[in-house]
């Protein structure tokens, strides 16, 4: 017993030593390395999103979005202070979970990333924006939607989305007025991302004088919601309302066509994929409406060539948050050019003060960090296609009628009733 | 009431699929006494077989019931030799081994299999084409599908056969005579291992089955499916009394029943307090109670421990 624990310390020793050597070792490696082309210093953006499970594609999304921002900006060469630099990307994977999320943001933070794009959930982006904000380091997120996200007094976290105060308001208005529902069914994912959306969503149509009807929470991870919405049936609504990802919205909208039920079926931009098509299936799917923050693809300022470029690099077509992504890196990109330096202490109030015109149009942050003015679109599935029905600009000039002028204004009851209910 | 009724058909058919896999965990355990956690990840491989075919028959000239009978063929044949390979194996080797052993074993084997599948298939949720497009029924105002009630009715008849075949066959008594004493059904000239390797491929077989049920009903698969479906399956087989097979029919009918009658119910029950997102959380508690008073199970009478 007693030679096996010296034995053990032994090789702890020895291990411990190794590892020693190695960490000594390294260094003094990128130092040789970086006189070597005098003129290119390395800096690395993070991104982090889902990169396996069901949302896999949607994070995956994101990062070829990201990775062809930073591939354009190296080719296009990039000088900072008469610097030299070629940006690196470090991608993690957050597997779409809270607790995993602020593990991996952490490791970006021990890499070294200087920006962060990500991450895809709200529920996510939440618990890893504290890491980054501790460290520093500016964080703009391409997709979460939840108000919280930018709410929580850092001054590190942006987004380039409109959030769920604002989509969830448009959505509601939507209902209530191209829709005329009367009875409404809401159903949540249980997520931050799709219980937010589905009570700003349900406070407006209340507010609107429409009945909500039922109120059922699923998870992200279930696939069986023949019981929900079998009572959901019970109640007859006009419309039923998913805050949630496309995983689950696909079979959904399948079971409720399985189940008979007629009612019409809208969500958020969580499930505006073309893989939530392929999941309920054409004919199930068709009819379906989605909201999503940001200009519809084509119509977005530089949306024809990205897409093309996209396409040509990565051989599939954009899902949904890609444009924001690549936007996200030139955002930081011209922050450090405006600042003159790569250190985040010094281009993270260079970031807040951003005014670019990007693939999805003017970028402007408030004083919280959230995107000012920004546009959301409701979509349609015709003959198997996500197809634009209309745009609504909160704050800005209505872009395609001028119906939806006041939703801003509805948007501003709603968000004071919602911290009242809860 | 016709709510009631259409929750009665979507708790039977899940639970139909419930019972089947509850068949190979109940199967096992009554045989070696192992609980063989790598079940849910098998029948997990046997949907994705299955789904995998039918994305590569789709579009051609073939008869859509030829081409699901095509692909439930090939997930049985991979999931029988799957489930005769997993135990010669890894169970096999340790069936004199402190019983702690195998069960870490089979933990061990259903992570492999999650992982193995997740390179194989991707981490993607992947869909089934549109092949089906199931007819509606309606009675007394709820309805249901042509799909629902195959499954169901299939389910059914499995389970009556395997009842049939445990009872009036030869092979059935051996496997009977093996559960009640393995040794001694030895020394009457019963090949043991020939039972055993036996009973994981009915088992497995069953649960290729109930895999190609859950991707024609729900029309989609990933690598993790088989995780919580063979907990489920496995709180069946527990529910109706362990290595009862008639046991796991009636916990696996009975589960599918909860889940979904909780679902439907516990809103309005709690007044909005509880969602339906704690549906599971009400289907162990039953299980919970259910021990509690009948530690043995729905159906099965208090055992006398097994050599």
């Amino acid at each position: 017993m007693n030679r096996l624990q010296s034995f053990a310390t032994g090789m702890l020793f020895a291990s411990a030593l190794l590892m020693q050597g190695c960490s000594k070792e390294e260094p003094p490696k990128p130092a040789p390395k970086a006189e070597a082309p005098p003129a290119e210093t390395i800096v690395k953006i993070g991104v982090a999103a889902p990169l396996t499970g069901p949302q896999a594609h949607i994070g995956t999304d994101i990062k070829n979005g990201v990775q062809l921002a930073v591939d354009d900006a190296n080719a296009a060469g990039l000088t900072i202070d008469g610097k030299k630099i070629k940006l690196q990307l470090v991608a993690e994977d957050d597997e779409a979970n809270p607790t995993k999320a602020a593990t991996v943001a952490q490791k970006l933070v021990d890499a070294k990333v200087v920006a962060v794009v990500g991450h895809f959930n709200s529920g996510a982006s939440i618990p890893a924006s504290k890491v980054y904000s501790d460290a520093g380091i500016p964080q703009i997120s391409p997709s979460s939607t939840n108000p919280k996200y930018t709410q929580q007094g850092f001054k590190t976290t942006f987004r380039v989305v409109a959030n769920d105060d604002q989509q969830g308001p448009v959505g509601g208005k939507f209902a209530l007025e191209k829709l005329k529902a009367k009875n409404i069914a809401v159903i949540d994912d249980a997520t931050a991302y799709g219980q937010g959306l589905a009570d700003t969503f349900e406070a407006t149509v209340k507010a609107g004088g429409a009945k909500v009807a039922a109120r059922e929470h699923t998870t992200d991870k279930d696939t069986d919601f023949k019981a929900i919405l079998t009572k959901i049936k019970g109640k007859k609504p006009d419309l039923i309302f998913f805050g949630g990802i496309d995983p689950q919205a696909g079979p959904m909208v399948k079971q409720m066509s399985e189940l008979g039920i007629k009612a019409k079926f809208m969500g958020g931009d969580g499930m505006q994929t073309p893989n939530f098509i392929k999941l309920a299936g054409d004919a199930s799917a068709e009819g379906t409406m989605a909201s999503m923050p940001g200009l519809p693809k084509d119509q977005m300022p530089g949306g024809a060539k990205f897409l093309e470029k996209f396409k040509g690099k990565f051989n599939t077509e954009v899902e949904l948050f890609a444009p924001m992504g690549y936007d996200a890196v030139f955002v930081f990109v011209e922050a450090m050019k405006r600042a003159k330096s790569t250190d985040p202490a010094k281009f993270l109030p260079e970031v807040a003060k951003t005014d670019y015109k990007g693939v999805i149009g003017p970028i402007a942050f408030d004083d919280k960090g959230d995107l000012k003015n920004g546009p959301i679109t409701v979509y349609v599935v015709k003959g198997g296609k996500w197809e634009t029905m209309e745009v609504v600009t909160p704050g800005g000039a209505p872009e395609a009628k001028p119906a939806d002028a006041p939703a801003p204004a509805a948007a501003e009851p709603a968000k004071a009733a919602e911290p009242a209910k809860k | 009431m016709d709510i009631f009724l259409q929750q009665i058909i979507n708790g039977l058919v899940l639970g139909s699929i419930y019972a089947l896999v509850a068949l190979g965990y109940t199967m096992v355990y009554g045989i070696l006494g192992l609980i063989n956690f790598a079940h849910g990840d098998l029948v997990m491989v046997g949907a994705l077989v299955a789904l995998t075919i039918l994305q590569s028959l789709f579009g051609s000239t073939l008869p859509v019931s030829l081409a699901i009978t095509c692909a439930t063929l090939a997930a049985m044949l991979v999931c029988m030799t799957l489930g005769v390979t997993i135990e010669r194996v890894a169970y096999r080797p340790l069936r004199r081994a402190p019983r702690l052993a195998p069960l870490i074993t089979a933990i061990g084997v259903s992570i492999l299999l999650q992982y193995s599948a997740a390179l194989v298939w991707s981490k993607q949720y992947i869909s089934l084409p549109e092949i089906l497009r199931p007819a509606q029924f309606t009675v007394g105002g709820a309805s249901f599908t042509d799909l629902q009630a195959f499954i169901f009715l299939l389910a059914c008849a499995l389970m009556g056969a395997l009842l049939w075949f445990i009872k009036h066959t030869r092979l059935g008594k051996a496997m009977r005579a093996t559960e009640q004493n393995p040794n001694v059904a030895g020394l009457m000239g019963i090949d043991i291992n020939r039972i055993v390797a036996f009973t994981f491929l009915l088992g497995s077989a069953l649960g290729a089955v109930a895999g190609v049920m859950v991707v024609l009903y729900y029309g989609l698969g990933h690598y993790y499916m088989g995780f919580m479906l063979g907990l489920k399956a496995f709180t069946a087989a527990v529910l109706g009394g362990i290595g009862k097979v008639h046991g796991a029919m009636l916990g696996g009918l009975l589960l599918g029943l909860i889940e979904s009658l909780a679902s439907g119910y516990i809103g309005d029950l709690t007044g909005g307090v509880l969602g339906s997102n704690y549906r599971d959380v009400f289907a162990f508690l039953v299980l919970v109670v259910v021990l509690v008073f009948r530690p043995s199970g729905l159906v099965g009478e208090s055992a006398s421990e097994r050599a």
